[in-house]
């Protein structure tokens, strides 16, 4: 190995090689020859590599990521079966316009806007506070960390069957704990809000320590004396949080507003199995239906996949025009400020 | 702070001013500072704690009662009996041998794979100059933010004309590019990964793969771990895509079997929570093991993203 080091040397360095033996003509011009070789494959590994580096990523990325987007986008304007998927009937707008009729669409849209404002918020106001706290001096915080991130390596599955039986209207334990304090016993499953609350339930639980710990790890980066000087200033703890600690939260907050609401928007696991009738109507009377679990309805239980299509992009189109929002906020916030 | 060689108020000229030759401030200037919890920040996360954890000791109190003291008020607290008994009928009944054993080769494919590509992808992204490097990354960054759900109907259509429906290839190649995975590895290798050791060992005559292979990778070591372990745990919990594909549950992963328990005609609660315990349990093993490694890493991840 050491003599392939020695004789790939890169030729800017190679003039000055030392202790090589002085030579004839004809094997100077072979060295020659040589070295130009040696730098030739030296230009195209230092030009071709990076592509090389970055081509496997982008390959299965234009085949498992981008092919797919587009092609939802184009099958949202046919007629396709999942019978036969490969029958295509162009309908143009037709599948759009369909969905945009239909009640249940806009009430599966209506469904995921509540259940991500009632998922999201909560979760990220405590994910703040636990986070505050964390970043206190403490015994075990290790501990705390890792516990609170528990529920994050739980699945939605297994996540999900267990709070359906928390949830249970007649022996349920949060029914019973409600009880012992003298609130009447509330049908999680059957009346609309309720339902929400016990799905939203299930997402706030799972997520809110994994969002604890981005706010703990942005907090541990504000530099210390920040703190020093508002505290110079006179500046009580809380006015230390609001006037130091959530003006540099800013990116990290706004991070996580646009990474919840990508995942409010695609609820799926959690309605499909907290439905007691095991169905995909999202509840008896689609009380917790979200988009993800109509889109589900309408490709692979009725078959619709052009129409399946339609909502996929239809989501997207809703997140886009999200994203634009909380950008014209943030660029308003930052100049602001 | 009794080691102090130079006096804390001279440092000299132009060099970088380090946090320990600050002068000291009075303790009051101090407060907003790293402050130690008192009783009431370890009370409110102590309840925090226990609801994190609840949830999951409970599902294994519910795995070891029968289904008669299960509908009866108050809620069993404590552990009854029949734990083992119940994961044993689980066990067989989700069929659980067969899906560990699949979804151990999705995640472990897809986080080997992923760590693999995402290493040399966030390498050249981080530390090699080349044409269409900024786009290439924005690209990265944008597919982030699209929702799966959009790729879903397509793959369906790819799956089925390829006649992989059932089978786990259907899992596995989707599940093999991580955008997370490139971005975090480009962040992490800013970073840990100096010029200067890149550009000693192309002096060397070193070509771009030895550099990775000798250099590289090992300087990217922590963060492969953790890169590995996040995307074993997000394949492992993975649960719409395999659901969708899976339709014949001849071939289930571990959230589809577990799932399939709960769906059942006359469903036996005691025992869905068996299956709920032991799909999760490798992970929670995982947790237990490395939680402080994993948490370490989804917070570096943070900070820099």
């Amino acid at each position: 190995m050491a003599t392939r080091h020695d004789t790939a040397a890169p030729p800017a360095e190679g003039g000055a090689a030392p202790g090589r033996p002085p030579a004839d003509p004809v094997s100077l011009e072979k060295e020659r020859r040589r070295r130009d070789r040696l730098s030739r494959r030296w230009q195209r590994d230092i030009r071709w590599s990076p592509y090389a580096f970055v081509s496997p990523f982008f390959l299965l990325f234009v085949a498992f990521g981008l092919f797919p987007l587009i092609y939802t986008g184009w099958a949202s304007l046919h007629q396709v079966e999942l019978t036969a998927p490969t029958d295509m009937n162009w309908v143009g707008l037709r599948n759009y316009t369909r969905i945009f009729d239909d009640e249940f669409f806009w009430n599966a849209a209506k469904n995921t806007l509540t259940i991500g404002i009632i998922s999201t918020v909560p979760q990220l106001l405590m994910a703040m506070g636990i986070a505050h706290l964390l970043n206190y001096k403490l015994r075990a915080s290790t501990f705390f960390r890792v516990a609170m991130l528990a529920p994050y390596a739980t699945s939605i599955a297994a996540a999900s069957l267990v709070f359906v039986l928390l949830f249970g209207r007649d022996y349920g334990m949060i029914n019973w704990a409600l009880d012992m304090v003298g609130i009447n016993p509330v049908d999680w499953q059957n009346d609309k809000w309720y339902s929400q609350i016990a799905v939203s339930t299930i997402i706030i639980w799972r997520w809110t320590g994994y969002n604890t710990l981005i706010y703990l790890a942005a907090m541990q980066a504000i530099p210390q004396d920040l703190y020093e000087s508002a505290a110079l200033d006179g500046a009580n703890r809380w006015q230390q949080f609001i006037h130091v600690t959530l003006p540099a939260l800013r990116p990290t907050i706004l991070f996580t507003c646009v990474v919840s609401t990508i995942g409010a928007s695609q609820v799926f696991g959690e309605p499909l199995l907290f439905d007691a009738n095991q169905g995909t109507s999202g509840g008896a009377e689609h009380q917790f239906q979200t988009l993800g679990l109509y889109l589900y309805e309408q490709g692979w239980v009725a078959h619709h996949l052009g129409r399946a299509s339609a909502i996929a992009w239809t989501m997207f189109l809703f997140l886009i025009v999200i994203g634009i929002v909380n950008y014209v906020i943030s660029r308003r916030l930052r100049a602001s400020s | 702070m009794t080691t102090t060689v130079t006096p804390p108020d001279a440092p000299p000229p132009g060099a970088p001013v380090k946090e320990s030759k600050r002068p000291r401030l009075p303790k009051a200037a101090r407060a907003g500072g790293q402050l130690h919890g008192g009783p009431i920040a370890y009370a409110i996360l102590i309840v925090f704690t226990i609801v994190s954890l609840f949830p999951l000791v409970w599902t294994a109190i519910a795995a070891s009662r029968d289904n008669q003291r299960l509908a009866q008020t108050p809620p069993p607290f404590w552990f009854g009996s029949g734990l083992f008994d119940k994961l044993e009928i689980a066990w067989k009944d989700a069929n659980l041998g067969e899906a560990f054993f699949n979804t151990t080769i999705v995640a472990g494919t897809s986080a080997l794979t992923i760590v693999f590509l995402s290493t040399i992808a966030g390498f050249a992204f981080a530390k090699l100059r080349f044409r269409g490097r900024g786009a290439l990354m924005l690209i990265v960054i944008g597919t982030m933010m699209v929702p799966p759900q959009l790729s879903v109907i397509p793959l369906y259509m790819m799956v089925a004309k390829l006649d992989w429906t059932d089978q786990l290839q259907a899992v596995i190649f989707p599940s093999l590019v991580s955008a997370f995975g490139v971005f975090f590895m480009r962040q992490y290798l800013i970073q840990a990964l100096p010029d200067e050791i890149i550009e000693a060992a192309r002096v060397d005559g070193a070509s771009s793969w030895r550099v990775v292979w000798h250099v590289v990778f090992p300087a990217a070591r922590p963060a492969m771990a953790v890169l590995g372990m996040l995307t074993f745990v997000q394949t492992w919990n993975d649960f719409m895509w395999p659901f969708l594909v899976l339709t014949q549950m001849g071939n289930p992963t571990v959230q589809v079997a577990v799932a399939g328990l709960g769906r059942g005609y006359t469903p036996d609660q005691s025992l869905i929570m068996a299956g709920a315990l032991l799909g999760t349990l490798p992970l929670l093993l995982v947790f237990a093991i490395f939680g402080k490694q994993i948490v370490g890493g989804i917070m570096q991840g943070a900070v820099k993203g």
